[in-house]
């Protein structure tokens, strides 16, 4: 069961009642606190699995020295007998057997690392999920909170200011009306300008060919024709 | 981000806001920090802006759970479903009894960004109140 399962709990409760908070800002405490605690040890975990994957590295070295150590005194043994010394050949030999017993020290010690840097990577995968899965819950939870408290702070300014948040229809009713208001002034404003410039009468006129006639080439020369005759 | 800086720059935009729309903006004190944002013209439908650690959240209320014809009750939440993907940037919600629409932001957005949301959710908010009017008593 999740946090959303808490938050609808809480909201099907009624503890969205303003004063009244989802989880108790106590338990968000314990929450967050239990969120450091887990970055911390992942932190530890993370460092843990670098020592053991340095420590497998180490143990896999010394495991591949021993065995070419091993294998070189092989060859020796060999050219002993080749040489019918069989008494240094024992004596490799019996050395031999020390790398041998060694080899199989280091052996087990690196597969210990090895299971054990496993176990720590499992481990630090498991915990970054966790916490990133806190992390989320926790974001909710606040989130849910942060909301109610803004909720609660704007009716609190509404209800002290008088002012009251409108009903839906009325609202946009008047942001309508305020809007074609505005709209029909600004139609009438252009309507007056085109009128109040006479434009359009003087242009009618002059379609008409009443008034004031606007002089040509044609009229100009005719009256200078007629000035000289 | 908080609220200040928002209320100073939306303040001071004046005509000059790539929207096309004015803000006046009155933040609120109390638990949380809000801002009223109205957009001149449009002062019935605030938006309210708080920033939480994470998110800046933009929020108009549509209308209360008394405003709602209650037989067409279920019709409005099949409307709110169906609207909540194509209305851009902005969700259904309901906050106790009241229906609100919201856009939630990064706490790394612009101004400019911010500005678009408020445009986008005031806008969202009209055709909404206009488009859904009739599930309303």
């Amino acid at each position: 069961m999740g946090i959303l399962n808490k938050i609808l709990t809480a909201f099907r409760g009624g503890a969205t009642e303003v004063g009244q908070s989802i989880v108790d800002a106590n338990s968000t405490r314990i929450f967050e606190q239990e969120i450091r605690d887990a970055e911390k040890h992942l932190t530890n975990a993370k460092r843990e699995l670098t020592d053991v994957m340095a420590k497998e590295m180490q143990a896999s070295r010394e495991v591949d020295r021993l065995k070419r150590s091993i294998t070189e005194h092989e060859g020796y043994v060999a050219q002993a007998l080749d040489k019918g010394n069989e008494a240094l050949a024992i004596e490799v030999a019996e050395k031999i057997a020390q790398l041998e017993q060694e080899l199989a020290e280091q052996q087990t010690a690196n597969d210990s690392f090895s299971a054990h840097a496993v176990r720590l990577k499992d481990l630090v995968k498991k915990t970054e999920r966790q916490l990133s899965d806190y992390q989320r819950q926790l974001s909710m939870v606040k989130t849910t909170e942060s909301v109610q408290k803004a909720t609660a702070t704007i009716t609190d300014s509404f209800a002290s200011s008088n002012s009251k948040l409108l009903n839906a229809k009325d609202s946009l009713e008047r942001i309508k009306a305020r809007q074609q208001q505005f709209d029909d002034r600004l139609k009438a404003a252009e309507t007056l300008a085109e009128e109040g410039s006479d434009k359009s009468l003087q242009a009618k006129l002059a379609e008409a060919g009443i008034g004031e006639q606007k002089s040509n080439a044609n009229a100009v020369l005719e009256r200078i024709k007629a000035r000289k005759s | 981000m908080n609220i200040h800086t928002l209320a100073n720059h939306l303040n001071s935009l004046g005509n000059n806001s790539q929207t096309g729309f004015q803000f006046d903006c009155y933040p609120i004190d109390g638990e949380v920090e809000v801002l009223q944002v109205n957009v001149v013209g449009r002062e019935e439908i605030p938006v309210f802006v708080s920033v939480t650690d994470n998110q800046i959240l933009c929020i108009s209320y549509l209308w209360g759970e008394n405003e709602v014809n209650q037989e067409r009750r279920s019709e409005m939440f099949e409307t709110m479903l169906e609207l909540n993907i194509p209305m851009p940037l902005s969700a259904f919600a309901k906050i106790d009894d009241k229906y609100v629409v919201y856009g939630a932001l990064s706490l790394q957005s612009s101004m400019l960004e911010i500005e678009q949301e408020l445009a986008v959710l005031s806008d969202n908010c009209l055709e909404v109140i206009d488009e859904m009017v009739d599930y309303l008593k």
